[in-house]
């Protein structure tokens, strides 16, 4: 599945947090959304995924505007994954994937649920509540429920923060592994360079609601004459002209 | 409607209840002890005034049915503000289920909620002070659905509210069914209002469910048509709740607050 953002602008009261982007994923590829804190990707995530009401533009998921009468059908083939929310914390991680599942309308749950535990090493503590986990638990869990329905479309919102090293890793090797595997389009928003370099087929740079540069990892680099993308980063993050 | 939507969402909170028995334990406490205080209150009354003399538990089983509609509206908000203090609020909104699926979904847990609650109410004030609300007969089935209906269509109210406010409505969720109570003639008949007062009664179906109530008890007669006002009134309120709730579903997505809410 692809997606195009067309003319996405959102506006709150006097406040343009999102100002007329535009841009494509082409199915089965993955595209890093990068930019300071406040520059307007969870917004745009938020807009992607139907949770936010564009004051202008659209959000097309395979041509089909996603707050269009199939809005569900889309949502049913997409997910999203995010340390800044959180799964019910008194449910068990079984619970809760059974509970997402559902939600979903997982065929063969129970095999879903035993697959994916596998995969994510969530076995030892499937029976514990959520709440008790760790972080980097809590993490793979939160990845496993956003995998539950094998989404076409996968937004990921800082998916390694606050993880250790080991588990960043784990996560981030899981990911290239699942997309390898399964052709999904992913969408990921993350201050990690390294992470970004390491799964994203080409690049967006935000600033302020704008998107000021886009191309591959090493485009960008080479573009701003700097040595990595986390260079490249900060100097469109510091330029005060760039959007100019 | 996807009823295994449905079930999956019922299914969270069933969850949630069976794995807490802090939670079980504060589902029956609040209406057992409504029990003890209002049965002795009502012995008293019983004992002392004229209105109540030869009907004993008039004032137990209004506390009972009021219980009820108190905990039905209570349940359907605690469980939204659950998704909301578990930072879940999110995950559920991006998942495909549609509004009347949610709505479907808490409607039909709440009763699981209320239930736990009242049936060791209901059934420890007949040892303790030998009142029994099924003495109301077939009509208590109908007083009960009007009661839950009303109940869930002040919840849905509320919780239209933390969509809409964010959690800092959350103060307005305990304190809703109070604002109602003085004009829902619980505990006296709708005449003692004054008259201005009677006519804003009259227009909540409370007045009718308890007035009924009491005609049941006191009179041993049943009006079929106050029955009727009640349940319909109730639906009525139901339709403005359903109402008020998409408005509020597509305002927060207006002001994004599906997305931070809890933050």
């Amino acid at each position: 599945m692809n997606i195009e953002v067309r003319n996405l602008t959102k506006k709150f009261k006097n406040y343009l947090a999102v100002n007329n982007i535009n841009f494509t994923l082409e199915s089965g590829k993955t595209l890093g959304l990068l930019g300071p804190n406040g520059c307007g990707k969870t917004t745009s995530i938020g807009m992607m995924l139907g949770v936010i009401t564009p004051s202008g533009g659209e959000v097309l998921i395979n041509d089909q505007n996603v707050n269009s009468a199939n809005h569900n059908d889309l949502l049913s083939k997409m997910n999203f994954a995010s340390p800044y929310i959180e799964l019910p914390k008194k449910l068990t991680v079984s619970q809760n994937l059974e509970v997402y599942g559902r939600l979903y309308g997982v065929k063969d749950l129970k095999n879903r649920i035993i697959e994916i535990s596998d995969d994510l090493n969530l076995n030892n503590f499937l029976n514990k509540q959520t709440g008790e986990l760790s972080s980097g638990q809590k993490n793979r869990v939160s990845l496993a429920k956003s995998l539950i329905n094998k989404p076409d479309i996968l937004f990921l919102d800082e998916p390694t923060a606050s993880l250790d090293p080991d588990i960043g890793d784990f996560v981030r090797e899981y990911i290239e592994i699942y997309k390898s595997k399964n052709q999904i389009t992913i969408l990921l928003a993350s201050h990690n360079m390294k992470e970004v370099e390491r799964l994203c087929d080409t690049v967006i740079m935000m600033k302020e609601g704008q998107i000021v540069d886009r191309g591959t990892c090493k485009e960008l680099v080479n573009k701003h004459g700097r040595n990595n993308l986390e260079d490249t980063f900060l100097q469109i993050a510091r330029n005060k002209n760039e959007l100019a | 409607m996807n009823w295994h939507k449905i079930y999956g969402l019922s299914l969270r909170h069933v969850y949630l209840i069976k794995g807490s028995f802090p939670r079980i334990l504060d589902l029956i406490y609040w209406p057992s002890i409504q029990v003890f205080l209002w049965g002795f209150i009502s012995e008293f009354f019983t004992l002392s005034s004229s209105y109540y003399s030869n009907t004993v538990g008039v004032i137990l089983t209004a506390a009972i049915l009021y219980d009820f509609l108190f905990r039905s509206s209570i349940s359907y908000n605690m469980m939204f503000l659950e998704e909301i203090w578990s930072r879940n609020f999110t995950n559920l909104f991006i998942a495909p289920i549609k509004i009347s699926e949610i709505i479907a979904a808490l409607t039909m847990t709440a009763i699981f909620r209320t239930l736990i609650g009242l049936v060791p109410a209901v059934l420890l004030a007949i040892p303790l002070f030998g009142v029994s609300i099924f003495k109301l007969g077939f009509p208590l089935i109908f007083l009960l659905i009007a009661l839950y209906i009303f109940g869930i269509s002040l919840g849905l109210l509320v919780t239209a509210g933390l969509l809409r406010f964010g959690p800092s409505f959350e103060n307005i969720a305990w304190a809703s069914l109070f604002f109602l109570a003085p004009l829902g003639c619980i505990y006296y008949p709708v005449e003692i209002l004054p008259n201005t007062l009677q006519i804003i009664a009259k227009g909540l179906p409370l007045v009718h469910i308890f007035e009924e109530m009491r005609n049941i008890l006191i009179n041993q007669t049943v009006n079929n048509l106050e029955i009727f006002k009640s349940i319909l009134i109730s639906f009525v309120y139901f339709a403005f709740g359903v109402i008020v709730f998409y408005t509020a579903y597509y305002g927060a997505k207006i002001k994004g607050t599906l997305i931070n809410i809890g933050e």
